[in-house]
């Protein structure tokens, strides 16, 4: 079996397995060039002068640029949420007057190899004029650059009478809590080579990933290329998590060196500059305030939050502080609703969106504060979500506010359902009863959990087309690109289920902007959702020529015929007279019409899965160490194309969940110097961290807004694991609104564990 | 920098001639000089594993050695691992268990987990656990590259 529903097994494993893998690293063109970034190590100044004389007589240097050279290059543009108070705050490709965090660009070399880059690299010798720096969104607002402040806006979401809401109040509860700085850091670092044929004025870019289809739109236009003059070329690429993929500095450099020097030029990241110059993200501090009626039920919620967006406005603009307004009300019915996001530029790195940008902080504001309604009303942390979330009979559910440029309708959900099949599956009240037992002898052991709805298929459109080629054999090619996450399985399996031949003689292309005019690629879990709807349009169309000609040739009405593996045959008969794929195919080419089918699926609307996180843990007193000792996932997919991989979008989700909730932070001194610039620092949880995790896939709310009934499944894995991990440490120490930020340090702990109670 | 010695490589039963510098890591080599691109370098300073190849046998992180160290010694990398194509037992449990997504830090996975179970066939989960955890992935969370070794430890246990 392979096709929904199916735990197939993967088309992309077989190179992965075998060291035949195309990363951006691997790819190398006869007399590259490679780049080297000199970088900032201050963290605000102003430039004094750059010297690259040192560096262009050293060994193999064929150039150096400073921002002087680079200065008719525009500013990185925004791709979404655009907002024009932000523009003044986008990064130039090599900083001009001033630098405004570690890591940023002010120089680059290029030289024959890359040992001879990097050592030049060093002898480019900057002389900066030290300024203060800016390191917390917290603080009194200050300036970006002279007469321009770092405070540019404030993003704004609200329905409902609010001021009504709280004076009817009969408990005002309110909380600040905050999600320490943290990234994808996906395991390949940034890479790209660039060449230009000049006398054909045409610019190939490898190492492309995410949305290949939309930065070739936007390198042309910053590079001065007609569109058809650009092509963007997606190999295998090692994670993705939202950071990598986007426009950075450095792309547009490796781009513009191809051109300028006439060679190819070729970009690895090393690890260390990953942690200090690629996308961070998270870094929001909340002030939540509900007003609520004496049995627990929410009348209005205000929340006020600061986005510590980083030295510059990167090509997200506002999309996250602008998901964290929209969708922090979460699965509860909140009758009165504002949320305020101040976006404030500070000397760090600066920010993007990362797996469930948005979303993994505002649930956590909002189930910390749903724990602590529930402590102070004394309510359980079960019956104070069950008196709130919207009944089944409420959908599709009209939020009242918008995000990426669509209204948010909850388009199908039965969240009491989901907790009860929670309860129920993982056996909540034996958890209960265990760690009861547990701390009367004197451990510290607890559950807790969060709610969450995730979103996902972001549209307009999704975009497949697709062929049966001479020998038999199906390519689809799509505008969608691959991190890692199975797409290709995926899309084979949709396609399969309508037009039932053999997974391993499809071959899925993608992230190739030559093979197809346009794509959206691969984020806000869209892929499943859009370009599998696309897919599935293609599979019927192909399946109706193919039984036609079929039909011809064998002389029986089509509809009476199915496609069954290579061949086409009656529908009631498996041996008799049958007619090939192949033959099929030759004869559909000799008619002048070849087997092929374009479709585009067209979606105003996300559509959205929801689920719930739970942990179970054990503190030791001592040290302050949590211990996470199980993971609980309830999720509502709609329909799962292959549950195997659902799983392993969970489980990857869960692990850096907790890796945001306990590890991992991007600190900074006073000064603006990151303490976490390598990986001994930067702590990543490994299989020794992890626990089991204990899942329950669920399909019980199908969407109605696409053919298949799916929703996405590539955040669904992190997106309450913060919240759910705070909580179980709140329950472990009986304080149940202790934990107030991520991540839980041993350090927070004891100093949780000595306050006076 | 360019005093360049030159050196034999012995990568998967093969020699390999490089003229490398002195500061040449063994990742680098294998990579740039051997074309052996299955090696992955995903932090240079030793806490990944993405770059774990066998020397002897052991595995080690091949970015934090010479390769005029390895000169000599028996190297075994990712591409020596399938027999033809033959999946290796450990390779096969990783396609059969969804034990790679991006497949980044899968060599590095495979060659310390080869190198473990062939020199300990009867490692405790406990300990396996403990070696599995030398390597960072950053797709999976760990539970079916765990699930695949074990599955590989039963079957190459016969």
């Amino acid at each position: 079996m392979s096709g929904l529903g199916a735990r197939a097994k993967r088309l992309e494993d077989l190179p992965l397995l075998t060291g035949r893998g195309r990363f951006a690293a691997d790819i190398s063109f006869p007399d590259q060039l490679h780049m080297r970034i000199v970088r900032s190590s201050l963290a605000h100044g102003r430039i004094v002068g750059i010297d690259p004389s040192q560096a262009l007589a050293a060994e193999g240097v064929v150039a150096v640029w400073t921002g002087a050279d680079t200065a008719d290059v525009p500013l990185i543009d925004f791709r979404q949420v655009e907002v024009e108070s932000l523009k003044p705050y986008r990064q130039p490709v090599l900083a001009r007057d001033h630098v405004r965090y570690v890591g940023e660009p002010v120089a680059a070399v290029f030289a024959l190899d890359a040992g001879l880059a990097e050592d030049a690299a060093d002898l480019v010798a900057p002389e900066f004029e030290p300024l203060a720096a800016d390191v917390t969104a917290l603080g009194t607002p200050g300036e970006f650059a002279p007469g321009i402040g770092n405070h540019p806006t404030v993003i704004e979401k609200a329905y409902g009478d609010l001021d009504g809401a709280f004076a009817r109040a009969e408990h005002v509860i309110s909380l600040d809590v905050a999600v320490g700085r943290h990234s994808g850091t996906p395991l390949e670092c940034r890479g790209l080579v660039a060449r230009y044929a000049r006398d054909r004025g045409r610019l190939e870019v490898h190492g492309a990933a995410k949305i290949p289809h939309l930065n070739r739109e936007r390198l042309a236009g910053m590079l001065g290329l007609e569109l058809d003059r650009i092509h963007l070329f997606e190999g295998h690429v090692g994670g993705g998590f939202g950071v990598r993929g986007e426009i950075y500095p450095e792309d547009v450099l490796v781009c513009l060196a191809a051109m300028r020097l006439a060679r190819p030029v070729k970009w690895i990241e090393d690890r260390f500059e990953h942690l200090i110059a690629a996308n961070h993200s998270r870094d929001q501090s909340y002030r939540v305030r509900a007003a609520v009626d004496g049995d627990g039920r929410i009348l209005g919620l205000d929340a006020e939050f600061w986005h510590d967006q980083g030295a510059y406005v990167r090509t997200h603009a506002a999309t996250v502080p602008d998901l964290s307004c929209a969708m922090l009300p979460g699965p509860y019915v909140i009758p009165a609703y504002r949320a305020r996001g101040h976006i404030r530029l500070t000397n760090k790195t600066p920010a993007g969106t990362y797996r469930a940008p948005g979303r993994f902080e505002s649930t956590f504001a909002r189930e910390r504060l749903m724990d602590v309604i529930g402590a102070r009303l004394g309510i359980d942390p079960i019956d104070i979500r069950r008196a709130n979330l919207i009944g089944p009979h409420q959908m599709p559910y009209a939020l009242g506010v918008e995000t990426l440029g669509t209204e948010i309708v909850y388009d199908s959900a039965d969240f009491p359902r989901l907790l009860d099949r929670f309860i129920d599956h993982f056996a909540h009240a034996d958890i209960l009863s265990a760690n009861e037992t547990r701390r009367r002898n004197g451990e510290f052991a607890g559950f807790g959990f969060g709610y969450f709805v995730e979103k996902s298929g972001l549209g307009p459109f999704g975009v497949a087309s697709a062929a049966v080629r001479a020998d038999g054999t199906v390519e689809i090619v799509t505008g969608a690109a691959s991190v890692g996450q199975g797409i290709e399985t995926a899309m084979a399996q949709i396609f399969a289920a309508e037009f039932p031949v053999d997974l391993s003689s499809i071959s899925v292309i993608h992230g190739q902007t030559d093979r197809i005019a346009e794509g959206l690629g691969a984020f806000a879990s869209r892929v499943t959702v859009m370009t599998g709807s696309a897919v599935h349009l293609c599979a019927l169309k192909l399946k109706a020529a193919v039984l036609e000609i079929a039909g011809g040739l064998l002389q029986s009405a089509p509809e009476r015929l199915v496609i069954d593996g290579t061949c086409v045959r009656p529908a009631d008969a498996h041996s008799g007279p049958s007619a090939s794929l192949a033959d099929i195919a030759s004869a559909a080419e000799q008619t002048g019409t070849p087997l092929s089918a374009h479709e585009k699926f067209l979606c105003d609307h996300m559509v959205y899965p929801y689920g719930i996180h739970g942990a179970q843990v054990a503190i030791d007193a001592d040290t302050g160490e949590v211990r996470l000792e199980r993971v609980y996932v309830a999720y509502d997919v709609g329909r799962a194309v292959n549950p195997t991989l659902v799983e392993g979008q969970i489980a990857g989700g869960v692990a850096q969940g907790v890796g945001g909730a306990l590890y991992e932070e991007f600190r900074y001194d006073a000064d603006g110097q990151p303490l976490a610039a390598t990986f001994a620092d930067y702590l990543i949880p490994t299989a020794r961290e992890m626990a089991p995790i204990e899942m329950l896939v669920t399909e019980d709310a199908p969407s109605p807004l696409n053919p298949l009934g799916v929703k996405g499944a590539g955040e669904c894995g992190i997106n309450a694991m913060g919240a759910a991990i705070a909580a179980a440490v709140g329950d472990a120490l009986q304080m149940p609104g202790a934990v107030t930020r991520l991540p839980i340090t041993p350090r927070m702990v004891r100093e949780i564990l000595r306050a006076p109670r | 920098m360019s005093d360049k010695l030159d050196i034999t490589l012995e990568v998967n039963g093969r020699g390999y001639e490089a003229r490398v510098e002195p500061r040449r890591s063994l990742a680098d080599a294998l990579r740039e000089d051997c074309g052996l691109t299955g090696t992955h370098l995903g932090c240079e300073h030793g806490v990944c594993g993405a770059c774990t190849v066998l020397v002897d046998g052991e595995p080690v992180r091949a970015c934090l050695m010479f390769a005029v160290q390895a000169e000599g010694r028996a190297i075994r990398t990712v591409e020596g691992l399938a027999d033809g194509d033959r999946l290796s037992p450990l390779q096969q449990a990783f396609h059969d268990h969804h034990g790679l997504q991006c497949g980044f830090c899968t060599p590095g996975f495979l060659m310390l987990a080869t190198g473990i179970l062939e020199a300990t066939p009867d490692i405790s989960d406990e300990a396996l656990l403990e070696v599995l955890s030398s390597n960072i992935c950053r797709c999976t969370g760990y539970q079916n590259i765990v699930k695949a070794v074990r599955a590989a430890r039963e079957q190459m246990r016969g």
